[in-house]
């Protein structure tokens, strides 16, 4: 009795509550990518299977504009992410490693800040920002607005790991003769190398999916794949839509399901975790 | 005076340590010999490890002056000095090979590819684990992660190794066997080893020396015979192995010795300690081994009790004996078949100390 009275499963409504959950949440994406296969202009009626959609993503009258939101997008989540990374494996190793400082708290509080602010606050105010300071707006306003955002995002998975390396290790190359900086590059570096790679990879999946913060602050003339999608939408929802969607939802799964799987590959930091006997 | 100092390797001279109000080590003044097996032992928290970290160089001292064969090393980071550690859960880096672990410091010093790979080997095969190079440190059990620590703190060559209570990770068969192979490591290889532990027989059975600490002093150095025999104050005489203290006042002071007598009257002759004064409050050690047990005698003045339990524990037999003052003491007897004399629960006994063995404790 008393393992079923822990037992989630046994909750009244447990199975019905969980499949309202997972249908709200995913059936408008399975009918997204379904409808992404239509052959026909309308994306409520079904014509039979094509991938003629896909062939106009890439081939079709859109297909330029498209091409350059693309690239827009990718090199735009390429570059925020290798410096948002850079930014927050910094700070991470500045609060785990730094010791008791006054200013911890507040400094964690900046740091993860960007995560609690409602993202039109966000993006209302770094306009109005870059309006202050006479930054032409453009691809550069996009890279700083998304690289100050995706920190909170890179540094979390970064922080957690390095949290679970034990200083010794540092200590220990340090005692073998490694100068501090060589005691990052041999030790502490691989061993915070899933945490980095999860947080990188989270980054770029940000950027990559921003729409409200790059809405505001692109400018005329230039388009990441959310804003152009956003663009093409206002005219009425054609089906290259749908398949250039399900495009970009699969990049994410496929980001997601490898940070996921880094995250938890690499050996455990503990140190003397319960040893195999030989 | 010069030349005694010539074979020092550590000498620590007014060594404080303070964490804010906090002080960890207060005026350790220490001199640790070179070869030798010296060996910091106390409660935990007494700062043993503090000092240990203090002389590789992760702690900074507050006052003091730390010398390395002479030469000042206060203010070198640990990467500058020539003391290498082994740390109380290894430390092994998990996403290196055993062989890139021991090979790490020799790598970091310069030395040649071609030497650092000859000597990793060496190493491995000193520890007993050529076979195991390739490996993980995960893929070991505990006490080969502990032999890879020790050959890759001993692979540069360091003039002192320190060891954090690397034994006690251990099951107890495994502690006592690498008990042995520390020490032989030790004579062997004629480095000066500086290691910390709690535990009070780990220490007497490999140290040349001993260093017993508690509450951030060093409170007596010396060989584990006259730390055992000759503890100088009632800290040293309880934490090494069992003792019985009794209350007792100075009665006669002579040139070498003195008589204390204790709370029931009984006299006891005792070696003096520093400037003992007639009237004059004291304690005195007696070891359980230390005191003879007899049939309670009609003698007015001897120290005697009852039998309150008996223990028998193979070679000897311990008792517990309750004076009149309401204190247990504690006996142990050897079982020889020569002294057949038995006592049980109940009996009467008078207790007589051995020659020598009331030690006078300055407190």
């Amino acid at each position: 009795m008393a393992l079923a009275s822990r037992n989630i499963r046994k909750y009244p409504g447990f199975f019905s509550m969980t499949l309202l959950c997972m249908v709200l949440l995913y059936a408008p994406l399975a009918v997204v990518a379904a409808y992404s296969f239509n052959d026909s202009l309308s994306i409520t009626r079904w014509g039979g299977f094509s991938f003629r959609w896909y062939l106009d993503v890439f081939f079709g009258l859109e297909a330029d504009k498209f091409r350059d939101a693309a690239w827009n997008s990718l090199s735009i989540a390429f570059l925020a992410a290798t410096a948002s990374t850079i930014i927050a494996t910094a700070a991470s190793i500045g609060m785990v490693r730094g010791g008791e400082f006054r200013a911890k708290p507040a400094s964690f509080a900046l740091i993860s800040l960007p995560l609690m602010v409602p993202e039109i606050v966000t993006a209302v105010a770094t306009l109005i920002f870059f309006s202050a300071i006479g930054f032409v707006r453009g691809y550069a306003t996009i890279l700083v607005a998304h690289i100050v955002f995706c920190i909170p995002f890179a540094y979390l998975p970064i922080e957690a790991r390095l949290r679970g390396i034990e200083g010794t290790f540092e200590e220990a190359a340090q005692d073998l003769y490694a100068s501090r900086g060589q005691a990052f590059r041999f030790v502490l570096l691989p061993l915070m190398a899933p945490g980095i790679v999860a947080g990188y990879l989270l980054a770029f999946i940000i950027s990559l999916d921003d729409f409200i913060i790059t809405n505001f602050v692109k400018g005329a003339g230039i388009e990441t794949l959310p804003t152009a999608i956003f663009g093409a939408v206002k005219q009425g929802i054609k089906p290259n839509i749908l398949a250039l969607s399900t495009l970009m939802l699969l990049i994410s799964i496929g980001f997601v399901t490898i940070s996921y799987f880094v995250s938890r590959k690499g050996v455990k930091p503990g140190g003397h975790g319960a040893p195999e006997t030989t | 005076m010069e030349s005694s100092k010539e074979n020092l390797a550590v000498e620590l001279q007014g060594v404080f340590k303070k964490y804010g109000d906090f002080v960890a080590l207060k005026k350790i003044d220490l001199e640790i010999k070179d070869n030798e097996f010296f060996t910091l032992l106390g409660p935990s928290g007494c700062g043993k490890t503090t000092l240990l970290r203090v002389i590789a160089g992760f702690e900074e001292i507050s006052e003091g002056t730390i010398l390395l064969k002479g030469e000042r090393i206060g203010d070198l980071p640990p990467n500058k000095r020539p003391i290498n550690t082994v740390f109380q859960h290894y430390a092994l880096f998990p996403h290196m090979t055993v062989e890139a672990n021991v090979a790490f410091g020799m790598k970091m010093l310069g030395m040649s590819k071609a030497e650092v790979a000859d000597r990793s080997r060496k190493m491995l095969e000193m520890v007993k684990l050529g076979d195991f190079a390739g490996r993980r440190p995960n893929q070991l059990s505990g006490g080969q992660q502990q032999r890879v620590a020790l050959a890759r703190a001993m692979a540069p060559g360091p003039q002192v190794l320190l060891l954090d209570e690397p034994l006690s990770a251990l099951d107890l068969k495994l502690r006592h066997a690498m008990r042995v192979e520390l020490k032989q490591l030790q004579m062997e290889t004629g480095i000066t080893f500086v290691f910390v532990t709690h535990d009070q027989e780990e220490a007497l059975t490999m140290s040349d020396r001993i260093g017993v600490m508690d509450h951030g002093i060093l409170q007596q150095v010396g060989t584990p015979h006259e730390i055992y025999e000759k503890p100088v104050n009632r800290f040293v005489a309880d934490f090494i192995g069992e003792t019985n203290i009794f209350d007792a006042t100075i009665s006669h002071v002579g040139d070498a010795n003195c008589v204390c007598v204790l709370r029931n009257g009984s006299s006891v002759g005792c070696e003096a300690g520093s400037n003992p004064q007639v009237g004059a409050k004291c304690h005195l050690s007696i070891r359980p081994e230390g005191l003879e047990m007899s049939r309670a005698n009609d003698e007015p003045r001897s120290l005697g009790g009852r039998v309150e339990q008996v223990v028998y524990l193979g070679t000897d037999t311990q008792y517990l004996i309750r004076i009149p003052s309401g204190e247990l003491v504690t006996v142990r007897c050897q079982n020889t078949i020569a002294d057949g004399v038995n006592y049980s629960t109940g009996d009467e006994v008078a207790l007589k100390p051995r020659d020598g063995a009331a030690r006078l404790l300055v407190d």
